[in-house]
Parts: structure tokens; C-alpha cells; sequence
């Protein structure tokens, strides 16, 4: 039976890591990714997850284990945020081509300078390119599930790749809510031991990340995008399986009153649960405002977002980073957004606001005023690339 | 005024960056009281002098003083002063890290600042733990001991900073606490003053995360543990093994005129050009 307690987000991320029996991890310390990784060596000291924790000496050494621990075979897991995640970004780019199903949780965090370990969506844009699988919560729930739904994900045949869980620093990480942990039985249905296609086996020997050289390189490097691209359906399907078994439903996009919508916001991650709030106040002032929020970003789910902004007037792309493109070309989220209109002929009045960084609060008020926002404007031809939003001159 | 309260007002932020992050009782206090002291002595100008810091609790101090000064990343500290002292040898650069920062995640940076010695001070404030994160074991716990990835007792080995910067090739190191208050003020003048790398490891404690959780008492036990386990290095040469067990020395531990990097460099460019114009 699956029980629900009052539980640190963080925690319960520790707990569903270990309901998936990994194996191993290596992770160092950084705020606010902290207690997940305290949590796990706690239950491995205590004898509650027969697993090696190995608290190496910087994140750079943290992935360098947990490649050499998913390349012999392990169920793999680590956690960190911000510049640990770009200190160790050198090998993820390594542990995607590789195609080892590692499971990191990511408590999201801003990037320096100027130093700050607050939430905003840094790391995780960082991450976009370097082939991992990015799934996002909204709450504590969520980062649950999706701990335990990145193992099955990842370690697919059809998939092999590593899984990124994205939650968002201290908004999540350090909340305590009510939050159903799943039985290990159940846990163990849905989640089959990791058997991998190849693994360093002295009896069968096998080099991972050899040389390509220029004959090779651009083949090696179709064959990954392809198979990440062919990862889609598979991803949906660990998550039906989940809903099935679980009663708890996930779905690449996901939407919020955005039947008959003028105004559709997107948005990724907890500001999420914000949004619905607001949205519910601007549906009871008799506004037409929806929201479509982004849980899987890479691969990018680009059929889905169309289908579920298409009929709207107004979209509104936020984006928590910046990402220093000289000004004139949005924000990454709204980089996406618009490169799936502009291939579909479709032309909405679109707008892109940069909002929480660095652990500044969006409130529904900030919402209301983006909305209105682009309500009142005129296209009068000059493009307007973002706005930065709740920002003092 | 007070004496110290000039150093204060003449050295540190006091109207705009205070109060500080640190717990009550912290070594870093006494560790910045030294610092501002030392470098008082020195009779550099405040505008010669270079903070550069790390990340953790003793990273902080960066914010705290007031000279040119550089909040780095984790570990990065002493990379990013190499930068600095090859573009301008004239500053005096010192660099404050904590344990985890020097030796974990900076270890490898640390060692080899060491082996090229620039003329640069390095102090790490050795407290045992990293703090600030929450009480993780860093590569100076000691064996046996708890820390929140070590429930049951640390399985590593702790690094000894002072000795593994003297093996790695600093050319003055030394080692002090935070309860040998007037010591520490001596050890650090002495590196900044010092040509080549110089190395003070300072002994804190961090009753908050380490002492606490190893049953060290509060910071004034932990102060007591410092006076009662530290040994001057002249009288550990008249001690046996067995009498120094559980014990640490303080004082100079190395002091040796080696080339310094910054002259190494010119000398060579001296050498290159003649041998260039020699060939005309």
C-alpha cells in the first residue's frame, strides 16, 4: 500500500530514488541539492538501500563515477544544481553519446555571477543541448513520480539515455508537503531490473568513447539524434504505464482551462502552480486565459505544444534565464515556441517575458499584467524580442 | 578609538556589510581579526592588496574587506589569482579558501599553484567539514569521524594541508589556530611577506556542523581542543611519535628561498630575446 506522509521534497526524492533499488551514488555537495543526497547516504549508512554512496571530491568526479558505474551495469543516480552542473557539464554531454540511463535530479538553481543559489531555470537551460532526456515538476508529487518514471524511461531499450529531473531550487526542494510515497512493490512492477544491452564485462569485453574520427563522427552523431528523436513515444509510454498503475497521469504538455483560450501562457516548472491560480481569477473576472505547461523539454514535444496553442490569439512564453542572445531573438522556451509556428505557417501575437530569476517571487499579480499586457499592444511592426517582467530600472 | 577598532574602520565594510553570515563563535571571525591585523603590519597600501576567495563560510570574507577583492567559484580561487598575479606581479595577492574548497574540489589547483610558486599568499581556514552546505565530510575530516555523509564514522583518510603544500613545493608554509590568536597574526605577515607561494593552514572549528555532531562541545570546548592539541614545532621535535599522537604542530613548518615563477619568466623571455637577436 502506498502511504502519504508530510515529507521534505527533497527527502522524498532520496526515498523514490531508492524505492528504484539504485545501485550507486556519487554527488557532491551543493545548495540547495543538498539533503537528496544527505538522504541517500543516510539510507545506505542505515542499511535501508543496499547501494554504494560515494560523496566524491568535486561534481567533475561525480559524473566521472556515475559513468564508469552505469557503463559496468548499475542503476545510477546523482543530484546537484547550478555550478555544479556546469562544472560537471563536460561529461554529460558524454554520458548521453554513451547512451547510459543515469537519473540526476537537478534542484534548479541560478547560475553565477552574481553569486546566487536561489531558483531560476540556468542549469537547466545549460543542459538543453548535451542529449539528456529533461523532465520538469511542478510539485513535490511530481518530483516522486518522476524520479521513479526516469529510471524506466531511461534505461528503455528503445531509449538508453540519461534522465534529468528538473525541480525547482528551495521552491520545491525545501518545501514539506503531503506527498504519497509508492509501495516498493508497486514501485517494483512498474520498474524492471536494469538489464543493459551493453555493459564492461570482463567476459565480454567492450570499449565505451573511443575515438571518431571525421569518416565516422557525423554518423555517430545522426544515430544518437535519431535515437533521441525516436525516444518520444516511449517516454509517453512509461508515463501511461505510470497513470495505469498508479492513478496519476503524465503527458509531455499538459493543459489548463485553455478551451476556447484568447490568451494561452506557457510555462515550466513550480511557477506552474502560480499560473493556474491566476488563470483562475482572470476566468472568473470573464477573461479568456488559458495555460499549457512544458513537463518534458528535451526531446522537445513539438506536436503536442502546437496542438495545445493553436487556437489561441495571445501566447505567452516565459522563460527563467538569460541567455544573452544580443537582444534581438528571444528567450530559449520562446526560441522553441516560435520555431514550431514558423514551420506551421501560424502566427499568433506571441511575447516573451523573463520572469524569477534568481529566486525573484512571479506572483498571480505578475500574470495578470502580462496578460493585459499583450492584450493592449498594437503590432506595429517592430518586434520585441522579451521584456523582463516585476524588474526595478 | 580603540586600536582594533582603526583596523576596523580603516580595513573592513563596516557600515555596509555587516553584521556577517557567520554563527556565533565562528574561528572566521578571529581568522578576519588576524587577517586585518597581518596585513596592517605589512605597511602595504590597501590598494597593493588582493582578496581573492573561494566558496564556503571563510569565502565570505571576500565581501567583508575592503581592498580590490574577487569572490570566485568553488574551488577556482587559486586559478583565478595565478590570473591576476601574471598580469600584475606588483599586487599582492592573498587568497582565502576553506578545506573542501583547497583541497576536494580546488585540490588539484592547489597543488600545483604550490609546485609553480607564484608569489602569492594562500591561507585555508581548515575547519574540519564543510559548513556551509549542511555538515558533508570534506577531505580534512578525520577518520572515524561523523558528518552528514558519515553517519557511522568517516572510512577516508584526512589530507594534512600544511605538509601536503609543503611536499607539493610552496615555499613557506605554516600552520596556526584561531585560538593562537597573536601566533596567527605573526604566521600570516610572515607569507604575505614571504617571496614565493606561501601557505598558512589555519585550524578553525565549525561547532556548528562538526563539533556539535562529534560531541566537541560549543566553540569555546573547541577553542580548548585547539590550545590543548596544538604543538610549536620546536618542542614537536623534541616529542616521540607516541607523544604527538591526536596532536598537530603550529608555527613554521617550511621556509625556503626557491626561483619565483614571475622571475623564472622573465628570466627566460631575457634569454629568448638575446638568443633571437643574437641571430639577428
Amino acid at each position: 500500500m502506498s502511504k502519504q506522509i508530510g515529507i521534505e521534497v527533497s527527502i522524498a526524492c532520496a526515498e523514490a530514488a531508492g524505492l528504484c533499488d539504485v545501485d550507486v551514488v556519487a554527488a557532491y555537495p551543493i545548495t540547495p541539492q543538498t539533503h537528496i543526497v544527505e538522504h541517500l547516504s543516510e539510507m545506505v549508512a542505515d542499511g535501508h538501500l543496499d547501494a554504494e554512496f560515494v560523496p566524491v571530491e568535486s561534481e567533475h568526479s561525480a559524473m566521472s563515477a556515475c559513468i564508469g558505474s552505469s557503463a559496468a551495469g548499475a542503476r545510477t543516480f546523482t543530484s546537484t544544481c547550478s555550478q555544479g552542473y556546469a562544472l560537471m557539464s563536460e561529461l554529460c554531454y558524454i554520458a548521453a553519446s554513451l547512451r547510459l540511463p543515469i537519473v540526476m535530479a537537478v534542484a534548479n538553481r541560478a547560475l553565477s555571477a552574481p553569486i546566487n543559489i536561489w531558483n531560476d531555470h540556468a542549469d537547466l537551460m545549460y543542459a538543453r543541448d548535451t542529449g539528456w532526456i529533461q523532465i520538469i515538476a511542478e510539485n513535490g508529487q511530481e518530483v516522486v513520480d518522476l524520479t521513479i518514471q526516469a529510471f524506466r524511461m531511461g534505461e528503455d531499450p528503445n531509449v538508453s539515455f540519461p534522465v534529468q529531473v528538473n525541480l525547482d531550487g528551495f521552491t520545491l526542494s525545501h518545501m514539506i508537503e503531503p506527498l504519497t510515497i509508492p509501495d516498493k512493490a508497486d514501485v517494483d512492477k512498474y520498474l524492471p531490473p536494469y538489464r543493459p544491452k551493453l555493459r564492461l564485462d570482463p567476459a565480454n569485453p567492450v570499449t565505451f568513447g573511443a575515438v571518431g574520427m571525421p569518416d565516422i563522427y557525423t554518423e555517430a552523431r545522426k544515430a544518437q539524434d535519431e535515437a533521441f528523436k525516436n525516444s518520444l513515444p516511449y517516454i509517453e509510454k512509461a508515463w501511461d504505464e505510470f497513470g495505469k498503475q498508479f492513478g496519476r497521469y503524465y503527458k509531455p504538455v499538459e493543459t489548463y482551462k485553455t478551451e476556447g483560450a484568447e490568451t494561452i501562457i506557457i510555462s515550466m516548472g513550480s511557477i506552474s502552480q502560480t499560473a493556474m491560480t491566476a488563470v483562475d481569477m482572470m476566468r472568473a473576472e470573464g477573461k479568456k486565459v488559458g495555460l499549457t505547461r512544458i513537463r518534458l523539454f528535451r526531446p522537445f514535444p513539438a506536436e503536442a505544444l502546437f496542438a495545445a496553442i493553436k487556437g489561441a490569439k495571445n501566447v505567452i512564453v516565459l522563460d527563467r534565464v538569460t541567455s544573452f542572445a544580443g537582444g534581438h531573438v528571444s528567450g530559449p522556451v520562446a526560441l522553441e515556441v516560435k520555431s514550431i509556428l514558423y514551420d506551421r505557417k501560424h502566427h499568433p501575437k506571441l511575447r516573451n517575458f523573463l520572469v524569477g530569476l534568481g529566486g525573484r517571487d512571479v506572483t498571480d499579480q505578475n500574470f495578470m499584467e502580462m496578460v493585459d499586457q499583450v492584450a493592449a499592444s498594437k503590432d506595429d511592426g517592430v518586434p520585441v524580442a522579451y521584456e523582463f517582467i516585476n524588474v526595478r530600472e | 578609538m580603540a586600536e582594533f577598532t582603526k583596523l576596523i574602520h580603516k580595513y573592513l565594510r563596516h557600515d555596509k556589510k555587516f553584521p556577517h553570515v557567520w554563527c556565533p563563535g565562528c574561528g572566521n571571525g578571529i581568522f578576519l581579526g588576524a587577517l586585518i591585523r597581518a596585513i596592517d603590519r605589512t605597511g602595504f597600501e590597501k590598494d597593493q592588496i588582493v582578496i581573492v576567495s573561494g566558496i564556503g563560510c571563510s569565502g565570505r570574507i571576500s565581501v567583508y574587506v575592503d581592498f580590490n577583492t574577487l569572490h570566485t567559484t568553488h574551488g577556482r580561487a587559486l586559478t583565478f589569482a595565478t590570473g591576476i598575479k601574471l598580469a600584475n606581479p606588483k599586487l599582492q595577492v592573498i587568497v582565502i579558501m576553506g578545506d573542501g574548497d583547497a583541497t576536494a574540489i580546488g585540490g588539484n589547483h592547489f597543488i600545483h599553484a604550490a609546485r609553480r610558486n607564484l608569489n602569492i599568499t594562500a591561507i585555508v581556514v581548515n575547519n574540519s567539514i564543510y559548513g556551509m552546505t549542511g555538515g558533508q565530510y570534506s577531505p580534512t575530516t578525520p577518520y572515524g569521524a561523523t558528518a552528514t555523509t558519515a553517519l557511522y564514522g568517516n572510512i577516508e583518510h584526512a589530507f594534512s594541508i600544511a605538509e601536503l603544500a609543503a611536499m607539493a613545493g610552496a615555499s613557506m608554509v605554516a600552520r596556526g589556530t584561531v585560538y593562537h590568536a597573536n601566533l596567527l597574526d605573526e604566521l600570516i605577515e610572515k607569507a604575505i611577506v614571504k617571496r614565493g607561494f606561501a601557505v598558512v593552514e589555519v585550524i578553525s572549528h565549525c561547532h556548528t556542523q562538526y563539533g556539535r555532531r562529534n560531541r566537541m562541545g560549543g566553540a569555546v570546548d573547541m577553542l580548548r581542543w585547539q590550545k590543548e592539541s596544538a604543538v610549536k614545532i620546536d618542542k614537536a621535535q623534541t616529542m616521540t611519535a607516541e607523544e604527538l599522537t591526536g596532536k598537530f604542530t603550529i608555527g613554521v613548518l617550511e621556509d625556503r628561498d626557491l626561483p619565483v615563477y614571475t622571475h623564472e619568466y622573465n628570466k627566460i623571455r631575457d634569454a629568448a630575446k638575446a638568443m633571437l637577436a643574437k641571430a639577428g
